[in-house]
């Protein structure tokens, strides 16, 4: 009796003596990923903070005391306030960015709700239309895109870059999944005996009850749409820097030799990726929740 | 019991408004993307001129190089850019699954105590939200030399031992981050896989957590090993997600732009090296002096019917399989039937 005890307390130990090595061994392997991830964002944060020459001379993993200078030149010199002027730049990602998140998600609801709701003859055929058209990139249909902008003579103006995003597929997708679980169609038939009018159900009742999913797709549109460099490049097409969007400002500034303070350098590039590290710090749950919705639908 | 109201309004018939909230999506869709797919068919049969209509010519020179003198330099870049994208892509998206697989693995294991899972989920997904084109001039600048010094990335592996300095001249014997063809490549890919690894973890994560839980622990209590129980249990019923992902890795590797479109010291032009797919057609069609829409629709016609053969191999093997199965049984039990009552002369068995 004590023999067999002792063997399987012993084999109990080993268990969890494996168990242990393991975990500290992923635990180090995990810490190390985790410096590789923060090690660029956390150089780009102290070489903000340094002279030009410190950062030729050398890496260094403490702050500098060059801060002061380096936002005096970034927010004065006149190579900054022309190529890479960040009040103009946030402004400008800013009105883009909030216009098109706004019709983005508005729209989303409303046509996931025309679908979920109503019954009608091409509900079916639009909805497959729309998981369709979900799968074909932007990079495919912007030469046509450019030159029927050109035609309309929209280039060098932000509707191009606002109005689109009233079409977002995926978001309509994700919408039209989250009604099919939690919006039962008897609310919208009690509003219809209280003489709700059809829209205002949608606005007053349909919307305040999709608040989660209009949370989380809000932050991942506004998210692309302030990342977005590709399509403000191609549509903004004057060298007017008072149009251009941050991205467009850091790749400007990129293609120019003007910038040789390397500490102002960094400190612009930090400047441009400020507002989205602040939003997913402050919201980072919401973001990897729903990055995990999105894997859970297929 | 139903009222009379509420019978009234089961008799109205609200088709209309469905059409009505689905116009808008429609219309902006119609005029913003599905008119410019049609319009760059349309370019890519026209000349790049004057646009009239010259039938296959621009396919003709982007694939088998037919036409005048530069047709030669067109065809040779477009294949060039489509080895770059395979090659970048291919050497992203294998350490990144390898990588988010293992991690995913680790990150649902029930018995392991790692302290902090949610602050390492966090902190791996955060490359994937930063701005693009901010991190390729960020790394521009830490992999790059300086006027009169090697550049960080250099002085660190200078510290770590790996880069020589000439004792008399100090000067470096610097690794070419920038301009070398493999080491430009590396770290266009490295930064790829730095940013979408955490994003395919997590996607892996939720696939493994919709496994059912009875399985593991049957393993378990048979005595099935870690790796056991990964090749036997995890990998199979992981595999419709993992087929899921490869095949949108490779569409969205096929549109890789704003890293190798930025990741180049040389003002204005992009390295030969680095060229994709999708920096070749918007130089095409964003150049100011000549453009080509000519070529740049061809090409991206050739892009979508690649990007329409990825998408149907996705559709394919992310379907229902025990859906099909179902439908397929079901049909051969109505044919049974049907022939049954043939044969017993119409009546039913």
């Amino acid at each position: 009796m004590s023999k067999m005890s002792k063997t399987y307390g012993d084999a109990k130990d080993n268990y969890t003596a494996k168990l242990r090595l393991k975990s500290t061994i992923l635990t180090i392997w995990f810490i190390i990923l985790t410096i590789i991830c923060l090690l660029p964002i956390y150089i780009l944060i102290i070489n903000a903070t340094r002279s030009s020459t410190e950062i030729a001379n050398g890496i260094s993993f403490l702050p500098g005391t060059n801060l002061g200078k380096n936002i005096e030149k970034v927010f004065k010199d006149t190579n900054y306030l022309t190529i890479f002027n960040a009040f103009i730049g946030y402004k400008n990602s800013f009105i883009i960015t909030v216009c098109a998140t706004f019709l983005n998600v508005f729209f989303s609801a409303m046509t996931a709700y025309g679908i979920h709701v109503y019954d009608f003859k091409l509900k079916e055929i639009s909805y497959t239309v729309i998981l369709l058209v979900m799968m074909v990139p932007m990079q495919v249909t912007s030469a046509g895109f450019v030159a029927f902008m050109l035609k309309l003579k929209l280039t060098d103006t932000y509707w191009p870059l606002i109005i689109p995003a009233i079409a977002a597929p995926a978001i309509v997708y994700f919408m039209r999944s989250y009604m099919k679980s939690s919006f039962p169609l008897e609310i919208v038939e009690a509003a219809r005996i209280d003489g709700c009018s059809e829209f205002r159900t949608f606005i007053s009742i349909a919307i305040p009850m999709m608040k989660p999913a209009i949370a989380v797709q809000s932050i991942f549109a506004f998210i692309a749409s302030w990342n977005n460099f590709y399509t403000p490049n191609m549509i903004l097409i004057s060298s007017n820097f008072k149009q251009k969007t941050l991205p467009m400002m850091i790749s400007a500034m990129q293609a120019s030799d003007k910038f040789t303070d390397y500490g102002a350098v960094y400190l612009a590039i930090a400047l441009s990726i400020l507002p989205i590290v602040i939003i997913y710090v402050l919201l980072s749950r919401f973001i990897i929740a729903g990055v995990a919705l999105g894997g859970v639908k297929e | 019991m139903a009222s009379a109201a509420q019978r009234r309004i089961k008799s109205i018939s609200y088709a209309k408004y469905g059409y009505l909230f689905i116009l808008p999506f429609f219309l902006v869709y119609f005029f913003f993307q599905l008119w410019p797919l049609i319009n760059t068919f349309i370019l890519s049969f026209q000349d790049n001129k004057d646009s009239h209509f010259i039938g296959l010519d621009n396919y003709k020179t982007i694939l088998f190089a037919v036409g005048n003198r530069t047709a030669k330099n067109v065809s040779k870049t477009f294949f060039m850019s489509f080895k770059n994208t395979i090659i970048l892509w291919v050497g992203n998206f294998i350490p990144q699954l390898i990588l988010s697989l293992t991690l995913a693995v680790w990150f649902t294991e029930a018995n392991t105590k790692i302290p902090g899972k949610g602050f390492f989920k966090v902190v791996m997904y955060l490359p994937n939200i930063i701005t693009a084109a901010s991190v390729a001039v960020l790394f521009l600048q830490l992999c790059g030399e300086a006027e009169n010094g090697p550049g960080a990335l250099n002085l660190l592996l200078n510290k770590m031992g790996i880069v020589d300095q000439d004792p008399v001249s100090e000067k470096y014997d610097t690794i070419k981050f920038i301009t070398g063809m493999w080491q430009s490549r590396g770290v266009v890919m490295f930064i790829q896989t730095w940013m979408w690894f955490g994003n395919t973890m997590i996607m892996l994560m939720s696939g493994i957590q919709g496994i059912n839980p009875s399985l593991f622990e049957a393993a378990s209590i048979d005595g099935a090993t870690g790796m056991q129980t990964f090749w036997k249990i995890t990998l199979p019923l992981l595999s419709p997600i993992l087929a899921y992902t490869l095949v949108t890795s490779m569409i969205g590797g096929l549109q890789m732009f704003d890293i190798p479109y930025l990741y180049h010291k040389d003002p204005n032009k992009v390295s030969n090296n680095l060229k994709t797919v999708a920096v070749y057609i918007y130089e095409y069609f964003h150049d100011q002096v000549d453009p080509k829409m000519g070529y740049a629709g061809a090409a991206s016609v050739i892009l979508f019917f690649i990007t329409l053969i990825l998408g149907c191999i996705a559709f394919y093997m992310t379907r229902d399989k025990d859906a099909i199965a179902k439908k397929k049984m079901m049909k051969k039990n109505a044919k049974r039937e049907k022939f049954a009552s043939k044969q017993f002369g119409g009546y039913g068995v």
